[in-house]
Order: C-alpha cells, then sequence, then structure tokens
C-alpha cells in the first residue's frame, strides 16, 4: 500500500497528518501488516497532554501488544471511538483508521520525521527486502 | 522483532519453502523458522473450528523404542499407564524428572508390544533424547531419535476427516480418538494416521518421509482435497490460541522443570497407581502433604484487557497471588482468556481477582476448564 506523501512518518510506524496546528494521527499499514489481526485499541483521553517520542496508548493483535507514540507534542482534541468496537478497521485501511487528533503545540517539530519515501526505504530497510 | 540476519542458524522443516512462497510471516520458534500466520491467525483459528486447517508441525520431535524392554522403559520414563495401551493406540503423557516436574509432554504411542514412539516437543528435542536415552539405559530396548525422517502433518477441524478420506484407503471412521492405523496416503504406503492433535478440533496428523518433494506434493494434495471445506493453511499462531481455547498445556508456559503434575491438573494423565516411575515418588510426597499449594485455572477477563504471558495476578485486595502462563484473545469465543497459576484456595471457580495490564488491576473470574469444547457429533 502506498504511503501517503503528505503524512510525515515516525521510526515507531505511526503516521501523522498535519494541517497547521491540527493533526491526525494512525499507525502505518506496515504496522498494521506486522501486527497482525488488530483486536483492541487503548485510546488516550481528550484533553491530555502527549508529549513527542513518549506512549500515548497502544493498540494489540492477537499476539501482541504494541506501543503508540506520539509523533508531535500537544493536546488531545479527539480520539476515533469507533475503533473500541471495530478495531479491524485498521487492518482494513491504517491510513484512513485515524486514533487521534491532536493541537500541535509546535508544527516544526514535524520536520525531524520521515517523508513518504523515507519511511519507506526505512521499513524495506528494517525487514530486509 | 526478529533479525531477518539470524534466520541463517535457524533449523527448517521440508516445507520452508512452501510457507515462503505462500507468504506466511516467519518467527523463530525455539530454534525452527516457522510460519506464525499465512492468510491471518482469526481466519486460520476459525477454518479450523468450523471447517478444516492444514498445519505443518514437522519441527516436532520422535522418539522410538524397540526391544522386549521397551514397555518397561516407556513405564519408567513416562507418568501414565502405558501398559493399559493396545496396539494402535496412543496416549497423552509426559517425561517427569525426580521431583515431579515436567522434561516434557508427549504422546506415546503403541506400535506393538515390543515398539513404542513418543512424540515430543520441538524445542525439547535434543534434551528428551538425551533423557530417554540416559533413563532407558537399564531396559533392555534400543532408543532412536527419528525426529529428522518425518515430515508431520495435522489436519484439524470437523471436516478433517472428509478432507484426508479423499486421500488414503484407511477407513478413517474406524479410527477413534487418540488411536492410529497405517495406510496408503497419498499413495505412500504404510503411512501412520493418528487422530490426535493440539486444537480441541477433531482432526488427525499424519507422518510422511520428510523429503521436501514429498512434503510438498502431500502439502499440495491436502491443501485440493480440503478446498471445498475452506481449507487454510494455520501457523502456529493459530495452533497456540486454539490449543489455549482447549485449555491444553504448553511446554514452558502451563509446564515446565519447576511446575509439577498436581500444579499443572494434569492428575488424569498421572497413574501413581501403576507403580514406582520417574517423579513418582516426589508425587507421591506432594499427595501426601496435602496437595499442591498453587493451581493452574482459567481465567476471564471480564473488564476491558487483554491478559498476556506473565501478567501478574492480583487477589480482590490487589495482592500480587500468581501470574499469568498464557493469555489470548479467544478468536472463536470472542473472550479475553487466560491459564494463570494461583494459591489453591483461591483457585475455585467464580472466584474475582484481577490480572494486572500495564499496573492496572483489570477484573477477571476463575471460569471451568477447558474454555472450549468441541461439539458431540451429530448424526447428520
Amino acid at each position: 500500500m502506498a504511503y501517503p506523501a503528505n503524512y510525515r512518518y515516525t521510526r515507531e510506524h505511526e503516521w501523522i497528518e498535519a494541517n497547521g496546528k491540527a493533526g491526525t494521527v494512525g499507525i502505518t499499514d506496515h504496522a498494521q501488516d506486522s501486527l497482525g489481526d488488530i483486536v483492541f485499541v487503548e485510546l488516550p483521553k481528550v484533553g491530555a497532554r502527549v508529549e513527542k517520542g513518549k506512549v500515548f496508548g497502544s493498540v494489540e493483535s492477537v499476539k501482541a501488544v504494541s506501543d503508540l507514540y506520539a509523533p508531535a507534542t500537544g493536546t488531545v482534541t479527539a480520539v476515533n471511538e469507533e475503533l473500541t468496537t471495530a478495531p479491524e478497521k485498521i487492518n482494513a485501511d491504517a491510513h484512513a483508521a485515524w486514533i487521534m487528533k491532536i493541537e500541535i503545540a509546535d508544527p516544526s517539530e514535524l520536520d525531524a520525521l520521515l517523508s513518504a519515501a523515507d519511511y519507506e526505504a526505512y521499513v524495506k530497510e528494517e525487514t530486509g527486502h | 522483532m526478529s533479525t531477518p540476519a539470524s534466520t541463517a542458524t535457524l533449523r527448517k522443516t521440508a516445507l520452508n519453502g512452501m510457507h515462503r512462497r505462500l507468504n506466511a510471516k516467519m518467527v523463530d520458534f525455539g530454534g525452527w523458522d516457522m510460519p506464525v500466520e499465512y492468510s491471518g491467525l482469526i481466519a486460520e483459528h476459525m477454518a479450523v473450528r468450523t471447517g478444516v486447517g492444514l498445519f505443518d508441525v514437522s519441527h516436532m520431535g520422535d522418539i522410538q523404542l524397540r526391544g522386549r524392554g521397551s514397555v518397561d522403559a516407556v513405564q519408567h520414563i513416562s507418568m501414565n499407564d502405558a501398559g493399559k495401551l493396545q496396539v494402535g493406540q496412543a496416549q497423552y503423557s509426559a517425561l517427569l524428572y525426580p521431583q515431579g516436574t515436567f522434561v516434557d509432554d508427549v504422546i506415546v504411542h503403541k506400535f506393538s508390544d515390543n515398539d513404542y514412539l513418543l512424540v515430543i516437543n520441538a524445542g525439547t528435542r535434543e534434551k528428551d533424547y538425551q533423557w530417554v536415552r540416559q533413563s532407558a539405559a537399564r531396559f533392555d530396548c534400543h532408543v532412536d531419535d527419528y525426529s529428522d525422517y518425518y515430515t508431520q502433518l495435522a489436519i484439524q477441524g470437523p471436516k478433517a476427516e472428509a478432507t484426508l478420506q479423499k486421500l488414503t484407503n484407511a477407513d478413517l471412521s474406524k479410527v477413534k480418538f487418540y488411536w492410529f492405523t497405517w495406510g496408503t496416503v497419498c499413495g505412500l504406503p504404510n503411512t501412520l494416521i493418528a487422530r490426535t492433535g493440539y486444537t480441541g478440533e477433531e482432526g488427525f496428523e499424519i507422518y510422511i518421509p520428510s523429503d521436501w518433494p514429498t512434503s510438498e506434493r502431500v502439502w499440495n494434495e491436502v491443501m485440493e482435497a480440503g478446498r471445498e471445506f475452506g481449507i487454510l493453511p494455520c501457523g502456529l499462531g493459530a495452533r497456540n490460541t486454539l490449543r489455549l481455547e482447549a485449555a491444553l498445556s504448553l511446554y514452558g508456559h502451563e509446564i515446565s522443570d519447576s511446575i509439577n503434575v498436581w500444579e499443572a491438573g494434569l492428575d488424569r494423565f498421572c497413574k501413581l497407581e501403576k507403580g514406582p516411575f520417574i517423579g513418582s515418588e516426589a508425587l507421591a510426597a506432594v499427595q501426601a502433604a496435602g496437595g499442591p499449594e498453587k493451581k493452574l485455572v482459567g481465567l476471564e477477563v471480564i473488564e476491558r484487557g487483554i491478559a498476556r504471558d506473565g501478567y501478574g495476578v492480583l487477589d480482590a485486595q490487589g495482592n500480587a497471588i500468581g501470574y499469568v502462563t498464557s493469555g489470548s484473545p479467544a478468536p472463536f469465543l470472542k473472550k479475553n482468556i487466560a491459564l494463570a497459576y494461583v494459591p489453591r484456595a483461591l483457585a475455585a471457580v467464580d472466584t474475582e481477582v484481577a490480572v494486572e495490564i500495564r499496573n492496572q488491576p483489570v477484573k477477571a473470574r476463575v471460569v471451568p476448564l477447558p474454555f472450549y469444547k468441541k461439539p458431540k457429533k451429530t448424526t447428520a
């Protein structure tokens, strides 16, 4: 699956789509594929502060737990409640099934994240093919 | 995640190329490069519960004991009563240390009065073989490791019999649970066909020559025969969730060298009355002293959360009382279940406990085992 060019990516396999200070965060297609069938998403609370590089929640597949790392510092403005009952939506389309929306404290933080092309190269290197 | 560079040192079954061509996700399982899932763990799990699934379990080991003293040797090294087996019958059993803890769990097959086959776990193959050789040394029998001679396939699910019957002249309807027969399978004469498995479902395990062309040919023929039933190749991921729903023990989790038979709740497979065997004295002593202090129980997580291997178990007051040995979402039951060790006083069904999930106590309840029992056959 193609990685949207307007998203930025972390080495921990989250994506963020930013529009000024408004950011939308999810996990990448590669992340959902590695995890397998996702059965549980632990969402942050609206109003909570998330910090770049720190854990803000988790996703669980049948066989594993994986922490979620914030791509930027900010305040949670919305969470995708639908994932509580239908976590498999992440498997179906990881780049559309957002997990949280945040107000980004400092949008320049995103400059350090990977572009779609860099992320794709990074994944290829990590998986060895 | 495992590093791809390490795969060079991993052992491979004859079907490794097949798994890779099928695009399976591969993992290091006890030193073996094995498929964890193909199309998806939940789909594979459901195929076995409702149709049929095919597993490569060639990493399992096979130890044969032959000779006049073989039955005495088997009786000495294993806890179930092999003296009760008839030719063509198998039994679940275990190899024990003198202190009554586990070397491994095994399936004992009686080929003849002088010929027994033990099917053992992959991760413990070398240890088991050395243990059996050593422990059987004083008996008049040969101990041989035939693990590398067989490709072992498990065909599991309510449609397993209908699938395999297309490929063999043996009348599978005559083979009862935990019995076996020999038949021609896919043109291979004298193939061992056992009604055994590790899924809690109907099914068979077959043992064929381990060269890859034969292994791949049989694999493909089974897949073709099962196509009308929606057969799926299944990986170790589904194998684990299936056995967990059926509450079957896994070495290194529910049973190990520090867990004894009574703790693991495997009493019905341990026959002290058959006479002394390795571990029997220690087990009798535990019994005489009033039984084990901890017990394996089934837990159902009531609140939102998934119990995982190694998580702590707390009592209603929040005191640490035990630990989870295996925990997972149960794809067929659609619950979050776990096997756990807790003190005997808290092992009764309906006892409320909590599982510590990332530092949060999450409510769980002791439930009867197994979590899943296959439906009784109906005469359709």
